[in-house]
């Protein structure tokens, strides 16, 4: 055990950390995102599918437990590695250069704490309703046991301040995704092994998916275009 | 070729240093950039001022011993070579050229720009050997190694500990050179005995010296003089877990 705790808090073990929970958030933004796509086959699609999140109250609190244990233990590692970087080179060059390492690698950080301030407010706009407390969650008039999620999310992304904003944090999670979907092979020790042409692109692709995936659906609303019923 | 050239003086570890402006004249495109600073010492002597100490030994790429930042790169904008086969030919005549030492907080500056690198040798000797009993040596072909296996192994052995890996990373990370030695026994028959202990303690080692973590900006590979691939770091991290889940006996 003592062996297991060194591996976990040393330089090289703190990355299987760093890369097995960032698997499973992108794991869990990729299933978001599916859910939130079903919007196109309609507003009943989209509400049957948040109804039926909520039909297990027991399994949804484990999720969000887990989620957020996950999401915690995540931040907790970065931080912590960021502060020991800072640390291991207290003198600056006075010329900075940069050979290879692309933009969303050298700003994760950056990127992860947009992420984080984005997660909080999208909490308070669909989950706690705070942001736009007039569209939240209204229930369905032909089916009151069922909550009009799909007529929120129609009128909170009408706004274009709350539509932009998310155009905005997505393109912020897909850089961090376009490195950390790659890095986390590198660190599960996966480069090398003949997949390295899945290890290189995945987290650009995974990226790139996610932010044409979770944007068109405020674009095409701001747009004028409404989901069929 | 004349040169503008910004380099870190330093006079002792304790010392707070400053950059000072120095003109390099009529230097030939062939030379080499320590011959370079060669010139510029004989000028600085020449006046009776004290020369810019840095280190240098073989001259010919193979001895990790000349260690300048040049304009922000490890052993200057060429790929594939260490300062000493950096040629002044490589830059444009006039450039202003910033030298400094390694900044890494495991590499303490003597002086001027030259940093100590004992950190790597603890490293090394905190496992990066194997341990071979004394006696009659055996047949070299009862030690079969794949040839894929054989070359891998050269590859990594082909860290020459220079530390441009550490100097470029963006936080001083050793990871590249500890995986190359790791890797490069881990790769050979004779590294086997030991494989698991000798990741733990390298790896150990490594974060007691105070370098950072590897967070995959791949700056290391592009400045390896060696050319060395991030693939050993993945290496270095699968042997580390077998290393730490298998832990051969110890606690």
């Amino acid at each position: 055990m003592k062996r297991l705790s060194r591996m976990v808090l040393s330089s090289v073990g703190s990355k299987y950390i760093m890369a097995l929970t960032g698997l499973g958030l992108m794991i869990f933004v990729l299933a978001h995102m599916s859910g939130n796509l079903l919007i196109y086959g309609g507003r009943g699609a989209l509400n049957a599918y948040a109804h039926g999140l909520t039909e297990h109250p027991f399994l949804l609190w484990m999720a969000r437990g887990g989620l957020l244990t996950v999401f915690l233990i995540h931040l907790f590692f970065a931080l912590r590695t960021w502060q020991e970087n800072q640390s291991a080179r207290p003198i600056p060059y006075a010329h900075e250069a940069t050979i290879q390492a692309s933009w969303a690698s050298r700003h994760m950080l950056l990127t992860g704490v947009v992420i984080l301030l984005f997660v909080i407010y999208h909490l308070l706009h669909f989950t706690f309703g705070v942001v736009d407390a007039d569209h939240f969650k209204k229930p369905l008039l032909d089916n009151p046991k069922q909550l009009d999620v799909a007529g929120m999310v129609i009128a909170g992304f009408s706004n274009p301040i709350i539509s932009v904003s998310y155009i905005v944090a997505q393109v912020f999670l897909g850089l961090h995704l376009w490195h950390g979907g790659s890095s986390f092979l590198q660190h599960l020790g996966l480069n090398g092994r003949g997949y390295d042409v899945a290890v290189n692109r995945v987290g650009a692709a995974v990226g790139l998916v996610v932010v044409v995936g979770n944007c068109s659906i405020p674009l095409a609303i701001l747009m004028g275009w409404t989901p069929g019923s | 070729m004349n040169f503008t050239l910004h380099i870190w003086r330093q006079k002792s570890p304790t010392d707070a240093g400053r950059t000072v402006t120095y003109d390099a004249r009529d230097i030939s495109p062939d030379m080499s950039f320590l011959e370079m600073l060669d010139v510029v010492n004989a000028e600085l002597i020449e006046k009776g001022q004290e020369p810019i100490a840095f280190d240098s030994d073989c001259r010919e790429g193979i001895c990790g011993s000349c260690c300048l930042m040049i304009n922000g790169i490890p052993h200057g904008p060429e790929r594939g070579v260490a300062t000493c086969q950096t040629y002044m030919r490589v830059f444009r005549d006039g450039q202003e050229i910033y030298i400094e030492p390694w900044r890494a907080r495991a590499f303490p500056l003597l002086r001027d720009l030259i940093v100590d690198r004992g950190a790597f040798d603890r490293i090394v000797q905190a496992g990066g050997y194997v341990s071979v009993n004394t006696g009659g040596a055996q047949d070299g072909n009862c030690l079969p190694v794949a040839k894929t296996d054989a070359e891998r192994a050269m590859d990594a052995a082909a860290c020459i500990g220079c530390g441009a890996c550490v100097a470029a990373c963006k936080n001083a990370s050793a990871m590249l050179f500890t995986a190359a030695k790791v890797s490069h026994l881990a790769l050979l028959p004779q590294g086997q005995p030991e494989r698991r202990q000798r990741v733990r303690n390298m790896v150990e080692q490594m974060d007691r010296e105070g370098f950072g973590t590897c967070t995959n900006y791949y700056e290391c590979e592009a400045a390896c003089p060696k050319e060395i691939s991030v693939q050993f770091i993945a290496q270095l991290n699968r042997e580390y877990l077998a290393g730490c889940l298998e832990g051969d006996g110890e606690k």
